[in-house]
């Protein structure tokens, strides 16, 4: 875009930031750079493009570590903390303000910290500025750290992931693309590049969960997905304009040089009472709506399990720890509006807890009777969203973002251990009853990282998910919402209880299929698709056969040692495995509340100013080991029963036929299968009422309704033509223009007899005219 | 004598004349009825000389015949032409336009 | 002087009288030559009206070159242009009652104006333009008026010469 007025506008202090905060942008404009590179010359270079790719996130990353310290920096800077930022990162001392959290919870007044932001003018018009740059503070610098470092690591692991595939520049450079536009988004300071940022986000994941749009299922998740989340997007264009008119003048009038787009200004605005609180509701319901279309949250959770069809990276990336997370940044980011709008202080119900506590106990039912890895941890994803937007709904601000913080560590290493089992173990499919099981000692690294992340996951203590979920789970029973609390307790249970289930399925047990190492002849349709998916060739759609399983069979044995059985993987794959699992270990420390570690709330917490705030006054509830004990408990009640279940009917089969015995239990599993029949919903009744008979009627409507004015009206127009030219045309004005020729003519003949060339004529007119002139002068002149 | 005798006498012969003017054919006969409006016109010069003890309408009145003179000159060899020309003298007939 | 004065208004009656018959008939008459010598009439009786004016002289000249001189003319013009004698041809002109018309509307308002401007002027008894009236002629024509008297000469010389131009065969 082209700047045309470069003004860089400066807002906070931003004179004494440091270099890596001021010059934050090139964060998210080396992978936009990077992108084109790939596109223009991906192909001719020696690693096809992956070697740009990883470059360029590598070095987001670096720079982004660079925010990281100069932020808290900046922090300790402003509110004279003793420590410096490396050694308080893993502290386990106490810090100055975690002092006075020891007296059982209430909240610490901290002093607010500026955000850094840059701006520059791209268009001005009418009085109105749009303008594009970066805002950064603990959340933003939180969030670029961890894309990129997460990014970075797919990207490598996507080198051997998808090796040889038919499209594997386009590939890297729709990673690479999606990284900017999520980098963007999170360091943007107005809002439409935090809308610019969520649409190319958008449109990577439509990009890259049809990256094999060749088979029809893919296209369709890929369509479902976009559409979807579209659906959501409608809430966060009217949300946008919505503030931006109601917040323009006073932003204005407060802070000079900001205009409605700023987030800055929006968020000021919302916190100075000054708005009208059904704006504020108004514009929350609409931003919460595009959250809940971009995050997966109930009713528009069913586009994410069906992503499950893009390459494994991609659901990695995307689909469990970074642009699902764009919904729950944006309620993050824009706090002020949603904490005022849904008053979220006064502890009623209020719509964003509702529908957090709604997703994660349909989430967590769904993932129990999954066969598919992937959609056991999509659903997991699904859940743990719904506990962020719930901690968000309950006022349990930082918890919610430290849960995105360890969340994206974890759920990364799930998905790259599936795919790590799928890519070495099970020939490229992920179901887990017919192809995997027993693999616990032939994957010993992918197994390791599983169930590490497994227990974070779950929300073991010492690991990252203790430390983040249970801190939701404590702050809504504090802040007044109790029903949650049980919500998210009931949620943990679930969430054991399914992961139990999958690891017992993936790892444990007798091998079966190809993790047997059994070379089954693929006739079966799904199979051939699995196998075509990875090989990346045309396969067979639903009919002809261009690709007998055979012929499949002995491609694929050309490409590597079949008979060699499940192994581990290699290197590319292993090594972000293992960065990813000591991350799930490490992350929960920076906020361990139990030992009044409360590093990560200092940094991100934006606290109180004097005169206009911008953020609202949090409550911390204090952190109590009996209510720890408790939730841990429950968890590890439920792995247990978990797995004994998971033992008993799937390796003992003692439970087997229970579902054909009783009806009941049968229409359960019946009902949980199909998705509580939401996509039945959805699809054939929404989708194909509006495609079918609402299509059919519009057009109807259109046809006989609309064109009948139009095609009336050009009747009409044509009639009133013709009695125009008729009447008007032909008698009234061809009739006057004929009767000036009639009258000219008359008189002209008339006045012809004037002109005789008869001399006595003009005589006779000369004497008369004379004595008719001598006549008027007598009479006027007077006698 | 009252002066509007000869004033009176001179606008009924102008008249007269006037109306010969307009009213006959033969060019001629025009030219004759033109010499009776000169006498007219010479009459109320000759008039209005005596009424104001003025030699000047009688020199006048003079010229008036001289000119007359000159004139019925010229305007019968104009109507010597025509009459060779076109073989007639009536005025009707000398009219060239159409209509 | 009171039977002077009766016997002029008797005798400017029966000229006028005789003026006026001549004239209509020269304007009626349809014998060209008729009317020719009708307009002999009319300028006679011009000529007595001015020695009743006391202007002899131009009495005299009247009579010398008007009717010795202009009638002659037309007499002869009405000779070379007449392609019969006699009184066949009409003379009058189907539109007459036009000219009728005008000329008793000029003759109406002229009568109107005269009547109401000069009532009951009378003209002087004496004149002192009967003593010496040539001589006063003389006079006036060779001193005020003798500018015009030259541009008459050339007017007339022109005429002259004019007509023999205009009138000669080649």
């Amino acid at each position: 875009m082209m700047l045309a007025t470069e003004t860089a506008e400066a807002l906070g202090g931003v004179s004494n930031a440091g270099w890596f905060l001021q010059n934050a942008w090139l964060i998210a404009v080396i992978p936009a750079v990077a992108f084109w590179i790939i596109i223009l010359f991906g192909k001719k270079l020696p690693m096809k493009g992956a070697e740009v790719g990883i470059t360029a996130m590598f070095a987001s990353f670096v720079l982004a570590c660079g925010t990281v310290v100069q932020w808290v920096q900046r922090v300790d800077d402003t509110r004279g903390a003793e420590h410096g930022a490396f050694r308080a990162l893993f502290s386990v001392g106490r810090s100055a303000v975690g002092r006075a959290a020891e007296n059982g919870g209430g909240h610490e007044t901290r002093a607010y910290v500026e955000p850094v932001i840059h701006q520059w003018t791209w268009w001005q018009a009418g009085g109105h500025k749009f303008t594009i740059g970066t805002h950064l503070d603990g959340l933003s610098v939180t969030l670029l750290v961890l894309v990129s470092f997460i990014a970075t690591l797919i990207q490598i692991y996507s080198t051997a992931y998808v090796r040889g595939d038919r499209r594997y520049t386009h590939f890297f450079a729709s990673l690479t693309l999606f990284a900017a536009g999520m980098l963007a988004m999170v360091s943007a300071e107005s809002t439409i590049l935090l809308l610019l940022g969520w649409e190319i986000m958008g449109l990577c994941s439509f990009m890259l969960i049809g990256h094999w749009w060749e088979e029809y299922p893919n296209a369709r998740a890929a369509l479902k997905a976009f559409f979807t989340v579209r659906t959501g997007d409608v809430g966060l264009l009217i949300g946008i304009s919505i503030l931006y008119f109601a917040s323009n003048s006073w932003i204005q009038e407060h802070i000079p040089g900001q205009n409605g787009f700023s987030i800055q200004g929006i968020s000021e605005w919302a916190q100075s009472g000054d708005g009208t609180h059904t704006v504020l509701l108004v514009a929350a319901v609409a931003l919460f709506i595009a959250a809940i279309g971009k995050s997966g949250q109930f009713p528009l959770h069913t586009w994410l399990p069906d992503a499950m069809a893009g390459p494994t990276p991609v659901s990695a990336l995307l689909h469990s720890s970074t642009m699902v997370v764009a919904g729950v940044y944006l309620v993050a980011r824009l706090y002020p509006v949603f904490y005022s709008g849904f008053s979220i202080a006064s502890g009623g119900l209020n719509p964003m807890a509702l529908i957090g506590g709604i997703t994660i106990l349909i989430s967590g039912i769904l993932a129990l009777v999954q066969v598919d890895i992937k959609k056991v941890l999509a659903y997991s994803t699904v859940g743990q969203l719904g506990y962020m937007i719930m901690g968000l709904g309950v006022g349990a601000w930082t918890p919610a973002v430290f849960h995105i913080f360890t969340h994206a560590f974890f759920k990364a290493c799930l998905f790259l251990g599936a795919g790590s089992v799928s890519h070495s173990a099970s020939h490229h499919s992920f179901d887990m009853k017919k192809d995997m099981g027993g693999l616990w000692r032939k994957m010993p690294i992918t197994f390791t990282t599983f169930i590490i992340s497994t227990l974070a996951l779950c929300g073991v203590f010492p690991l990252a998910g203790f430390f983040s979920k249970d801190e939701i789970i404590d702050n809504a029973g504090h802040n007044g919402f109790q029903a949650f609390q049980v919500i998210g307790l009931l949620g943990a249970a679930l969430t054991a209880l399914y992961m139990s289930r999958c690891v017992y399925l993936t790892f444990f047990g007798k091998p079966r299929g190809a993790s047997a190492g059994v070379h089954h002849e693929v006739h079966d349709e799904d199979e051939v698709h699995a196998m075509a998916q990875a090989m990346g060739r045309h396969a067979q759609t639903a009919g002809g056969t261009d690709l007998e399983g055979a012929e499949l069979e002995a491609e694929h044995a050309g490409g590597h040692d079949t008979h060699e059985g499940p192994h581990e993987s290699e290197w590319q794959i292993t090594v972000p495995l293992i960065l990813l699992a000591i991350g799930a270990v490490a992350a929960g420390w920076i906020n361990a509340a139990a030992w009044h570690v409360e590093n990560f709330t200092e940094w991100t917490e934006p606290g109180l100013r004097a005169g206009i705030s911008a953020f609202p006054e949090l409550q911390h509830a204090g952190f109590s080991w009996a209510k720890a004990s408790l939730s841990v408990f429950i968890v590890i009640a439920a792995l247990v029963v978990g797995t004994w279940f998971s033992r008993a009917f799937y390796s003992e089969h003692r439970f087997e036929g229970f579902t054909k015995r009783h009806r009941f239990a049968r229409g359960i599993y019946g009902f949980v299968w199909n998705k509580y029949y939401l996509d039945a919903l959805y699809e054939r009744v929404i989708v194909a009422g509006i495609a079918g008979p609402i299509a059919r009627a519009a057009y109807w409507f259109n046809q006989t309704v609309i064109d009948a004015v139009v095609n009336n009206i050009g009747i009409g127009g044509k009639l009133t033509g013709r009695w125009v030219y008729r009447n008007v045309d032909q008698r009234v004005v061809d009739g006057a223009v004929n009767g000036t020729g009639y009258v000219s003519e008359e008189s002209g003949g008339l006045l012809r007899g004037v002109q005789t060339g008869k001399v006595q004529q003009y005589g006779a007119l000369l004497f008369g005219a004379a004595a008719i002139g001598a006549l008027i002068l007598v009479i006027t002149v007077g006698s | 004598m009252l002066i509007n005798q000869f004033l009176l006498l001179g606008a009924v012969l102008f008249c007269i004349g006037v109306y010969g003017v307009l009213a006959r054919r033969n060019a001629v006969l025009v030219l004759m009825s033109i010499e009776i409006i000169l006498n007219a016109v010479n009459l109320n010069f000759i008039a209005f000389a005596l009424r104001n003890n003025n030699i000047d309408g009688q020199v006048f009145a003079l010229y008036i015949i001289a000119v007359a003179a000159a004139e019925v000159g010229v305007g019968l060899a104009i109507v010597l032409l025509i009459y060779r020309n076109r073989r007639s003298i009536a005025l009707e007939d000398l009219s060239a336009m159409k209509g | 002087m009171y039977a002077a004065l009766v016997a002029q208004n008797v005798f400017f009656g029966i000229i006028a009288a005789v003026m006026i018959g001549g004239a209509l008939r020269v304007v009626t008459t349809k014998n060209v030559v008729h009317a020719a010598l009708w307009l002999v009439v009319v300028l006679a009786g011009a000529a007595g009206q001015f020695i009743l004016l006391s202007a002899e002289f131009v009495a005299t000249t009247q009579v010398l070159v008007y009717v010795g001189a202009i009638v002659v003319l037309f007499l002869f013009g009405t000779m070379l242009t007449r392609s019969r004698h006699g009184t066949d041809e009409d003379l009058t002109l189907r539109q007459w009652p036009l000219a009728a018309f005008v000329s008793i509307l000029l003759l109406g308002i002229m009568a109107y104006v005269l009547i109401d401007a000069f009532s009951d002027d009378k003209l002087p008894d004496e004149s002192a333009l009967l003593v010496d009236n040539t001589a006063a002629i003389s006079d006036a024509i060779f001193k005020p008026y003798l500018i015009p008297f030259w541009a008459l000469s050339f007017v007339l010389l022109a005429a002259l010469v004019g007509a023999i131009v205009l009138a000669r065969r080649d």
